[in-house]
């Protein structure tokens, strides 16, 4: 038997680190939920869908800079040191995921305004005529359109990507420590944007599209879920220790409950009812796949901290 | 240039923390925080135990995941390996204290990254950092780990020793003596 006794009780340290809250959940939800709004932006802008009249392109930009800003200025609400929020852009350092992310975040900006362009909202065209004019002119590029496309899912994923990898490099923290979590914050991120497309989107077209496109998100998300399971089972003691969270322990019914049977498999039942035409469309399964998102950031987030070396 | 490490003699050491008020007074560490600390680990069934108690604190690490997790270079290795953090380019956005195996650092009221420094200010000068001056029993040594002639380098050279997780892939700084290699 071991017994070890420490005097240290350091604030948000110890008996357990705390030192990252809601801002940081709400941070890794915006950012996936914004990677993932890009990326079906940008295969809609590629498709050349911005053609169509009810398009959902119109909006998802527009969006994406809101949720994307709310996500951001949670992220400054976690900072302990906020008049220097301005040092994550005086230097790039390489091996920092979070500093990838500060310039990723950066870049993503342009490219939306520059989406916004390309598909302007009916109410600024009708207020603005002279952007409409520059939207019209653009849009007759057809390589630019395309090319914004492109843009927008190769950086979609790379946020979508780096909202995993943030936590996963952490090897303090053995829950956090797998590659597989930056898989399991694109799809998720992907699956909470196809839901809100779903949810949202005037054309039949692409509600259909992105039900059935979510129903494959889910599928591939409750897979890479397992493998993350198996992982971790088959991996080292702190691994193994480290799921025990999950597997008994102290998180175990939020993460299977509200994550696993509420975020995925009831909404993928009934979305798969949906698009066999057994049941109508409703926002049901969709707003039941973003509670699950937000709260699987939640939960990682908090478990991640919970587990440790010692 | 010199590799600073330390070795804590564990088997001198008898847990009395005049090392943990040493370091508060030193380097005017808030209240209710600390940069070091006594960890004791008894090992064993009743009557069969072993008690190792000993000084720790952050390990200077050679590989350490605090520096390159860093997204603005505040935490960085200054002169002789000694991992410190710049208080001006700090953003307080706590990746260096989620990186740390040994939660070593923590988060000073005023924003900012904070954990022990070897004392820097005092290695510079020629003195030793403010805990291994004081401790009563002549447990810690601070040296240069690169200099075979050095106090330290013989100690961890004649004294069985671990690190502090070293399987964690960090290269600890800090030897923990366990007694003499011929026991
Ligand atoms: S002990 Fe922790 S804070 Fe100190 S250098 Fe190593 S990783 Fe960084
Ligand atoms: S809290 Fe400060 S020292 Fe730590 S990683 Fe962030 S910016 Fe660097």
């Amino acid at each position: 038997m071991i017994e070890i006794t420490n005097t240290r009780m350091n604030h948000l340290i110890d008996p357990s680190l705390h030192i990252w809250g809601w801002e940081i959940s709400v941070y890794l939800f915006a950012g996936g939920m914004v990677a993932g709004m890009m990326i079906i932006l940008g295969f809609f802008f590629f498709k050349g869908r911005e053609k169509e009249v009810d398009c959902v392109c119109s909006i998802l930009p527009f969006l994406s800079i809101i949720v994307l800003s709310l996500g951001m200025f949670a992220l400054f609400l976690d900072l302990e040191y906020k008049l220097h929020v301005f040092r994550f852009y005086t230097t790039f350092i390489i091996t920092s995921p979070m500093s990838w992310g500060s310039w990723i975040l950066i870049l993503v900006y342009p490219v939306l305004a520059l989406s916004v362009l390309l598909k302007l909202p009916k109410i600024i065209s009708k207020l603005f005529p002279k952007i409409e004019k520059i939207s019209a002119q653009l849009k007759s590029n057809r390589k630019l359109v395309k090319s914004v496309g492109v843009f927008n899912m190769i950086l979609g994923a790379s946020l979508g990507i780096y909202t995993g990898v943030l936590l996963s490099t952490f090897q303090a923290r053995p829950l956090w420590n797998s590659p597989i979590l930056a898989l399991l914050f694109l799809v998720s991120g992907l699956s909470v944007a196809a839901a809100l497309v779903h949810m949202i989107s005037k054309s039949v077209y692409e509600r259909e599209l992105l039900a059935k496109a979510d129903n494959a998100f889910l599928i591939t998300e409750l897979f890479i879920i397992i493998l993350f399971v198996i992982g971790m089972v088959t991996s080292v003691k702190i691994h193994q220790d480290a799921i025990t969270l999950f597997l008994g322990g102290p998180y175990t019914a939020v993460f299977w409950i509200f994550v696993v049977l509420m975020g995925i498999v009831i909404p993928l039942i009934i979305q798969s009812l949906a698009v066999s035409h057994k049941v109508k469309h409703t926002p049901l399964a969709p707003i039941f796949v973003m509670i699950g998102g937000l709260i699987l950031r939640f939960v990682i987030v908090n478990a991640g901290q919970y587990s440790s070396w010692y | 240039m010199a590799r600073y490490g330390m070795a804590i003699d564990t088997t001198k050491c008898v847990g009395c923390m005049d090392c943990v008020v040493a370091c508060k007074t030193e380097n005017n560490v808030p209240e209710g925080l600390n940069r070091d600390w006594i960890q004791t680990i008894v090992n064993g069934e009743f009557p069969n135990l072993t008690m190792e108690i000993r000084s720790e604190r952050c390990n200077h690490c050679t590989n350490a995941p605090c520096v390159s997790c860093c997204p603005t270079g505040a935490s960085h290795y200054h002169d002789g390996g000694i991992v410190l953090v710049h208080h001006d380019l700090c953003t307080g956005c706590k990746a260096c204290v989620a990186s740390c195996p040994y939660d070593a650092r923590f988060i000073n009221p005023e924003g900012y990254a904070d954990k022990c420094t070897f004392c820097v200010h005092r290695v510079e000068e020629g003195k030793d950092p403010a805990c291994v001056s004081v401790c009563p029993t002549y447990c810690m040594t601070l040296g240069d780990l690169d200099d075979p002639n050095s106090e330290i380098s013989k100690l961890v050279k004649s004294k069985n020793n671990h690190t502090n997780l070293p399987e964690a892939g960090t290269i600890p700084n800090i030897y923990y003596l366990i007694g003499d290699n011929n026991d």
